[in-house]
């Protein structure tokens, strides 16, 4: 701080050149702190509560990486962004990571220079409209007047929909998803279309959420993941299999219950020692320690356990899991292996 | 029989004076129902009025204080004032109210704010009324460094060198301007503490922090929010934007050509582009030109736009107030003797800022009020600490308590300064 108050642009940009070719994992390490970058709040997802302390899906990724590399799952720090500032903070190093409900695209992996490590949230844009207007499916929708962040791939995705279905709409400009909610209730819009996480979890604060409906139709597909900068693999790799070891803790039974058990000696399952560091050395591969994993699954729990703390069908936002389940019990969520 | 009279002897009692003379009714004849246009207007507002407080008076008060999330709120709600009532609910204010002053600045540390916060009265108070005694200014003019230590933290030895450039160049135009002009002073006076502040400030108070350490727990911007960071960017900016301001109203008005295209092209160039691309270019670009893990504080970035951008706005308010002034004001000047700086300090400034209050104050309203645009980019004024609020799964739908409370800080700081305004332009008033 105090540095960078006297030196600014210039001085700065002489002393840290020589610094910027160093790879990100070894920054992190040698900060002691892992800069995440997170949204502003999205419920379930990303919040800070009362004290400040951030919690959510996306923020549990952040604390796993922290615990992988740094050993530490509250050594991280959380940087705010927004959907404009997002992916200028990751380019130009302000963050290491980005896990910010971001949609995995054509363009922002190619274009935009990044590199998208995984998938950890399978969402899709849809549909709520009050029960009382008496629509069944989507298609019924011809006039509806709709409510829709503008400026958002959910705008495209909304007139693909409907110009391929032969139907009309008028849509209804909205900023901010609080926006939108109170538009919807005021009854300025007949229906409010986004991702279905977010339909979930606004209808879950309406008084009455039994009045209003989610319509079946999922019209596009939004692959929600955290992203790294292009180009520095090995920092990407610590990142991509720290998701893949809750993901395949998962499917292997790890849990933040039984994972220090599991850890202490090898059992009988081969994949399970690998990955916990009870049998050969994976973690030096990725220049990380034997108990990378052991640490990334203690700090939060498996995949699941964390789907179920934070948006899962207990929580307010009760999302199932659907697509988001292992794909051994028929959904999409899938690890490459351990070995 | 004299003593028939027709001369009262006695004095009649005195009367009330009739009903419609009087009081209240007197008050509604003259004001409200003077004429049939003005009754259906008054008729019409007070419907409007009551349409309004009707709907949200109910719902102000048949609120929730206590409670741990919107759910809770609802059925204590429905437990106080029947079924299908509805209030607001303000326990998302009683539940978050520090995080909204402070942000998630550490809450063992929340008095250094609050001292700053105190003392800054103690600051302005010389600048804003003329009756202080006038050392307290010397007060005012540490004050800045005091509070930034406070705020931020770390060691006292930082601010000290700060204060040392200004020292070091107010020495350098004392030296330099007896061997060379004046000029020359003034350019050795602006360029010595830049050199001390960009190559030696640093190590210096490196340096002396080793042998004499001097330092309180820092705390990093990152954990600045809410309110605090409104008031800290809004302050900064105003006390910083009058006299760059000034500076630059001189400037554009120099006959130094240089000078003066320098100031035009500022002003005009700053003057030209909305705020909120200053603060992008604050957030996004910047980064772009320094090389990554270049550790250049975002809300300093953001203070320095903010002010560049108050300031252009404040040279065209001052200019306004210079234009005003009869062109006698500055020949009687000139004739009295006076050079340029004794003018414009004595006699021409006086009353050009005189001129300007009104709009310098609503500059200020104005600088104040643009501070919640950094929500745009990411960074947790009050704004921005809505919208995380909200993301918490047990205040998600609070929508107007949060926004309604934050009108109302504003409200009680922007009238403040438009009351002080008044209070300003009546005190200085020399007309007749």
């Amino acid at each position: 701080m105090k540095k960078s108050v006297f030196i600014g642009t210039l001085a700065a940009a002489s002393v840290t050149a020589g610094l910027a070719a160093a790879g990100t994992l070894d920054d992190v390490k040698a900060a002691g702190e892992l800069k995440c970058g997170v949204s502003t709040g999205v419920v379930g997802f990303a919040a800070a509560d009362a004290n400040g302390v951030w919690d959510g899906f996306d923020v549990a990724v952040c604390r796993s990486v922290a615990a992988a590399v740094l050993g530490d799952g509250n050594k991280v720090k959380f940087v705010p962004t927004t959907g404009k500032t997002r992916f200028t903070a990751l380019a130009s190093g302000e963050v290491d990571m980005l896990a910010r409900n971001t949609t995995w695209t054509y363009s922002r992996d190619i274009d935009l220079k990044f590199d998208f490590v995984g998938v950890n949230y399978y969402d899709g844009q849809g549909f709520m409209a009050p029960k009382a207007l008496g629509v069944a499916s989507a298609k019924d929708l011809d006039g509806a007047t709709v409510c829709i962040q503008t400026g958002t791939t959910t705008e495209l995705n909304l007139a693909d929909f409907f110009r391929s279905n032969n139907i009309s709409y008028e849509p209804v400009p909205i900023e901010t998803n609080s926006e939108a909610q109170a538009q919807y209730l005021a009854g300025a819009c007949d229906v409010f279309t986004t991702d279905a996480s977010g339909l979930a979890a606004t209808r879950a604060t309406f008084e009455k959420p039994d009045d209003h409906v989610v319509l079946p139709e999922i019209i596009s597909k939004e692959p929600l993941g955290p992203l790294v900068r292009h180009g520095d693999n090995q920092w990407g790799d610590v990142v991509r299999w720290t998701l893949n070891a809750l993901i395949s803790a998962e499917e292997l039974g790890i849990t933040s219950a039984n994972v220090d058990k599991l850890a202490a000696a090898a059992g009988n399952n081969p994949e399970v020692n690998r990955m916990l560091g009870t049998e050969g050395d994976l973690g030096a591969m990725l220049g990380l320690d034997k108990s990378w994993a052991h640490r990334a699954i203690a700090v939060n729990g498996n995949y699941g356990e964390l789907f179920e703390k934070n948006i899962g069908e207990a929580t307010p936002v009760g999302l199932a899991r659907g697509l988001n389940a292992q794909w051994t019990d028929g959904g999409l969520i899938y690890s490459p292996p351990f070995r | 029989m004299s003593n028939v009279s027709y001369v009262r002897t006695v004095m009649l009692q005195e009367q009330a004076p009739p009903a419609s003379q009087a009081g209240i009714v007197k008050w509604l004849r003259e004001n409200m129902f003077s004429n049939i246009p003005n009754s259906i207007l008054s008729i019409a507002a007070l419907w409007a009025i009551y349409y309004v407080l009707n709907d949200v008076l109910p719902w102000a008060f048949q609120s929730s204080w206590n409670a741990k999330s919107l759910g809770e709120c609802r059925s204590v709600i429905a437990a106080a004032y029947g079924e299908g009532a509805s209030g607001a609910c303000w326990a998302v204010i009683n539940d978050r109210f520090l995080q909204l002053v402070f942000g998630f600045y550490p809450s063992e540390l929340y008095w250094r704010p609050i001292v700053a916060f105190v003392l800054m009265f103690a600051a302005i108070a010389p600048v804003l009324f003329d009756g202080l005694p006038r050392k307290m200014l010397r007060f005012t003019m540490i004050y800045p460094f005091f509070a930034f230590w406070l705020l931020w933290g770390g060691s006292l030895w930082v601010p000290l060198m700060i204060i040392a450039g200004f020292v070091l160049g107010y020495l350098a135009f004392g030296v330099v301007s007896k061997m060379a002009s004046s000029l020359v002073g003034m350019i050795a006076a602006v360029l010595v503490p830049i050199l001390w502040w960009l190559f030696l400030a640093g190590d210096v108070a490196t340096m002396l922090q080793s042998i004499i350490p001097l330092s309180i727990e820092a705390v990093s911007s990152s954990n600045f929010g809410g309110f605090m960071l409104s008031i800290t960017i809004g302050v900064i900016g105003i006390a910083l934007s009058l006299p760059i301001g000034i500076v630059l109203a001189l400037g554009r008005q120099s006959d130094l050509m240089i000078v003066k295209v320098i100031c035009v092209g500022f002003i005009e160039f700053i003057r030209g582009v909305p705020l909120i691309t200053l603060l992008f270019v604050a957030s996004t670009l910047l980064n772009y030109f320094m090389p990554p893990g270049t550790n250049f504080d975002l809300i300093l970035r953001v203070i320095i736009m903010v002010t560049l951008f108050a300031s252009a706005y404040m040279a065209e308010v001052i200019r306004g107030g210079l234009a005003a002034l009869p062109k006698g004001q500055y020949e009687g000047a000139d004739s009295l003797g006076l050079d340029f700086w004794q003018s414009t300090r004595l006699i021409i400034m006086p009353q050009a800022l005189k001129i300007s209050i009104p709009n310098i104050v609503s500059s200020f309203i104005g600088l104040f009020k643009d501070t919640t645009l950094v929500s745009i980019i990411g960074l947790l004024d009050p704004i921005g600490l809505s919208t995380n609020i909200r993301a918490n799964q047990e205040w998600n739908g609070v929508i107007w308590e949060l926004y309604g409370f934050i009108a109302l800080v504003f409200w009680v700081f922007c009238f403040s300064m438009s009351r002080y305004s008044m209070y300003l332009e009546r005190k200085l008033q020399t007309g007749h």
